[in-house]
């Protein structure tokens, strides 16, 4: 049997102990074990950021770290994202803008927004293009998420 | 026989996607979201080599491996029959599929699966693939379409012999299929032509690049009834192949679609699913299994490689006066590839009177070929745009005036026979011209080490319908469900649902569209062939039309007149003619429903023909690093004859996801392999899809030609962007540089070694 070890962490302001392999990634724990399946996996290394969560304030690729890595951290995923009764402006920004065709990299790119808008409230596109490169998009050539940014930073700014 | 109103209420309006709230929270639930008591995971042992015959296999220290539940391997496949089944846009033979799933005897690509696993923990399953031993003798692959065809080649199947046009020697073969279309006469055609350009072009296999990789889980129940929860594009389809992959009755199998992450054609032929059901048949428990990157790039199916020789001809004016063309498409390890298509797509812009194009499927040591948006156009426009390109250089006209020239329009005919019905493509040609991008010059770089370029390129794609079924239910607070077996990939749900809200009166949002499972409607062809808002959103207005009827019904019954005294009006308030005073609404009567004659509700069941044919004409700007061969796209306009828009945001992001896998086609995108057939970048870092730096933001222009022959006018949308953009970006290359590239992608090592070849760098 694998080693095993039992982690504390915080996901979406919820404290939980679990017992995890230490062969098991970050990714896999929150969707195997969690049910937090919003983070995908689309690659497994860390080239298409579809798996994309806030770890301790930094945007991560989670299935790059292992899950014994998270102990004592905190973790947003895209399910801790929206308020109970609205949505973040990202996420009406993504709607309203079409900005999202099959959806399996939306959380990805909503988590990746989030992080970005956090820290630079009014990016160019030049900047948001450059944050949201580690995050593939198959679907929609980019356009309209560039746009839903855009949007939704001007929405943050307008606090609407 | 489109509706010649003009003007919609809900058709053209942009609302807010209804799938869309659980796709930004992470809600959406898609195949590999899925958890189920006592579910076990599967995982797939994959050939090391690209061409060898399996001498042993042995299982026996994998299946004591604690955790490990049940192994499987081809012997497990029941024999199947050598029968061809309609999957959209392609078609592939039950016999192959099964040998695909599962090899036995021969593994043909590098990645072919050979045995699969279930185990308590994936960790587990994939150290019971370790476990497996199999012996192997290797033998030559063949990797290249042209050394496959020659006679010595090796053979993937000794048993292939080629269905050719009346030069086969019953000797087998590589060739699956050699096919010819021809018009006219084309030498006549070129000794009549001023000018003739002939030249041969590359492509490697290329990949969808869904991000979500296949997925499939099944439980098998002791009664032997078989539910199975996937990734597809098309639930029917992955009942009707499991159906006879594992020879299970359709009526025992039901398929629930989960949300599909992306599918562009790669989703529509089972790869995971018949291994679940055998696997959860052998343990009595759910099985799930998904596919890591490197799988979905070594083993299911990409478009083909191909080599296409284009020779053209046209007198001084720009006239074309012939045509030829020879493709030869990697088809995989088994036949199929979509050459066929190819061949329809190479020409389909221009009025030729004098054409032939020869076509080749053959056989290389490499993955079956799947469909591909619009498979097999890409490759075979950039073959013929660019050749187009130099013809309009040589006759010192404008690409675009050159296109008009020679442009098809309405009766038409194509080189593959048919003859067009109404299609807009010289209206996207001049809508190209008129446009701001085209208007606007381009101004040369300040950095001297770059170079800039401007490149047009037209497409062309068939469209496809098909058999499809719709349920439209009243709910009692005045709004309706919408449900239907089209699984949805770019907004479909949206497009159907505005047709109905457009029939009966409502907003949008009061239509909430469920795509449901096999078990809960009628059957419904594959999402493919841009076909979903065609024949689905076709059977939702003959649905919706049911419900409009019985609505009028239930007001002449309150009001105790003929329903023919009934007006039902655009807005779903309901009047009557001889009497004003009495005036109803959709929500009133829906309110009422129960004491009126019980639930309302209606169906649409369709084997939608009458497709409506999609061109486009594509602008773009380049930009050549003549030090390191780099191209970059400066900006981009997308022109399409799109039918009818019914959600125009979403016609948009059809075509600039289109253009943006065209993009990556051209400039970045190749498998690579080595000489084993080792499949060599199967990672996204290596196979190297566009990122959002990469692009610029892409401009569209969407021309509105109705579809005659569809109630709203729609033309399918989602394939024809992905065709121009390779021969477009070619087009400005040579325009920036002067320099003809003729393989794809042009990535910097090959713009560079051009570039030198040139003497443009050092």
């Amino acid at each position: 049997m694998a080693t095993k070890q039992i982690i504390r962490m915080t996901v979406n302001g919820e404290d939980v102990e679990l017992l995890v392999e230490a062969r098991e990634s970050l990714l896999e724990v929150l969707r195997e074990k969690l049910e937090l399946t919003g983070a995908k996996e689309g690659c497994n290394n860390g080239n298409c950021g579809a798996c994309s969560v806030i770890f301790d304030g930094r945007l991560v690729n989670s299935c790059l770290v292992l899950a014994v890595e998270a102990d004592g951290k905190t973790i947003t995923t895209v399910e801790g994202i929206a308020r109970p009764d609205r949505l973040h402006p990202a996420q009406r920004a993504f709607l309203e803008e079409a900005a999202l065709q099959c959806g399996v990299c939306t959380p990805g790119f909503i988590v990746a927004s989030k992080a970005l808008l956090d820290q630079n409230p009014n990016p160019t596109e030049e900047e948001i293009r450059r944050f949201l490169a580690g995050n593939l998009c198959r679907c929609t050539g980019y356009h309209k998420i560039v746009l839903a940014v855009q949007k939704a930073a001007a929405m943050m700014q307008e606090g609407v | 026989m489109a509706e010649e109103k003009k003007q919609f209420r809900v058709i053209g309006t942009r609302p807010i996607r209804h799938d869309g709230t659980d796709k930004v929270t992470g809600y959406a639930r898609y195949g590999a979201d899925i958890h189920l008591s006592g579910m076990l995971y599967g995982k797939v042992l994959r050939s090391p080599h690209a061409h060898a015959v399996i001498k042993r296999i042995d299982t026996s220290k994998a299946e004591a491996l604690p955790g490990v539940m049940a192994v499987i391997t081809g012997r497990d496949l029941p024999e199947v029959a050598d029968r061809l089944e309609e999957l959209g846009e392609q078609v592939t033979n039950i016999r192959d599929e099964s040998h695909n799933v599962l090899a036995t005897g021969k593994v043909l690509y590098h990645g072919h699966a050979v045995a699969a696993v279930a185990a308590v923990s994936p960790h587990v399953a994939e150290e019971a693939l370790k476990l497996i031993e199999v012996e192997y003798e290797v033998l030559e692959p063949v990797l290249d379409v042209l050394e496959a065809m020659k006679p010595d080649a090796p053979l993937l199947n000794p048993n292939l012999r080629t269905r050719g046009i009346g030069e086969e020697d019953g000797k087998p073969s590589n060739i699956a299929q050699h096919f010819q279309n021809k018009h006219g006469d084309v030498e006549k055609g070129f000794a009549e032509a001023d000018y003739v350009v002939e030249r041969e072009f590359r492509t490697t296999m290329v990949h969808q690049g869904y991000i979500e990789p296949q997925n499939a889980t099944a439980y098998v129940r002791p009664d032997g009834s078989v539910t199975i929860w996937c990734s597809t594009q098309g639930a029917f389809a992955v009942r009707s192949q499991v159906a006879q992959l594992c020879k299970i009755p359709v009526s025992k199998i039901k398929v629930v679609p989960m949300e599909i992450g992306g599918g562009f054609g790669g989703k529509t032929v089972v790869y995971l699913e018949p291994l679940a059901v055998l696997l959860s048949k052998k343990t009595g428990r759910p099985v799930k299994m998904w596919m890591n990157r490197a799988e979905v790039l070594q083993a299911t199916g990409p478009t083909s490689g191909s080599v296409i020789r284009v020779k053209m001809g046209c007198k001084k004016d720009g006239t074309l006066t012939a045509a030829q063309a020879t493709l030869i498409y990697e088809a995989g390890a088994f036949p199929g590839s979509p050459v066929g298509a190819g061949a329809g797509v190479i020409f389909a812009p221009y009025r030729l009177p004098n054409v032939q194009i020869d076509g080749y499927d053959v056989l290389v040591n490499k993955p079956k070929t799947g469909a591909y948006r619009a498979p097999g156009g890409t490759n075979a426009a950039f073959a013929a745009e660019s050749v187009v390109d130099e013809l309009a250089r040589l006759c010192g006209m404008d690409p675009l005036e050159f296109r008009l020239k020679n442009g098809v329009k309405e009766g038409d005919r194509r080189a593959d026979g048919p003859r067009l019905p109404r299609v807009g493509y010289l209206e996207t040609v001049r809508a190209a011209m008129e446009s701001d991008h085209y208007k606007t010059p381009l101004e040369p770089s300040p950095d001297p080490t770059k170079r800039r370029g401007r490149g047009v390129a037209s497409g062309f794609w068939f469209n496809g319908g098909g058999p499809s079924s719709v349920l439209v239910k009243v709910n009692e607070d005045g709004t309706v469900d919408l449900i239907e077996g089209s699984t949805d990939i770019g907004g479909t749900r949206a497009s159907c649902a505005m047709i109905v809200a457009e029939v009966l009166g409502l907003p949008a949002e009061d239509v909430h569209p469920h795509v449901v499972d096999t078990d809960s409607i009628g059957y419904t062809s594959v999402t493919g062939g841009s076909s979903v808002t065609h024949k689905t959103g076709w059977a939702s207005y003959l649905a919706a039309q049911e419900v409009r009827e019985e609505v009028i019904r239930r007001a002449a019954l309150l009001w105790s007149v003929e329903p023919a005294e009934v007006e039902y009006h655009d807005d779903g308030t309901l009047t009557c003619k001889s009497d004003p005073s009495k005036k109803t609404t959709f929500k009133e009567i829906a309110a009422q429903m129960n004491r009126t004659g019980g639930p309302i509700e209606g169906k649409g069941t369709i084997n939608a023909g009458g497709a409506g044919p999609g061109f486009g004409t594509h602008i773009v700007d380049v930009e050549v690093d003549i030090e390191t061969g780099k191209v970059d796209i400066l900006r981009y306009t997308a022109v399409q004859d799109v039918g009818r828009a019914i959600h125009p945001a979403y016609v948009e992001g059809q075509i600039e996801g289109g253009v943006a896998q065209g993009a990556g086609w051209a400039l970045t995108e190749e498998y690579y392999y080595d000489e084993k057939g080792h499949l060599l970048n199967s990672s996204l870092l290596d196979y190297r899809m566009p990122t959002a730096l990469d692009l610029p933001l892409i401009e569209t222009i969407l021309v509105e030609v109705p579809n005659p022959n569809h109630p709203l006018g729609v033309r399918g949308v989602g394939e024809t962007p992905i065709v121009p953009p390779a021969g477009a970006i070619a087009n400005a290359i040579y325009d920036a540089v002067g320099i003809r590239l003729t393989r794809l992608p042009m990535k910097p090592s090959y713009v560079l070694e051009e570039l030198i070849k040139a003497g443009l760098t050092s």
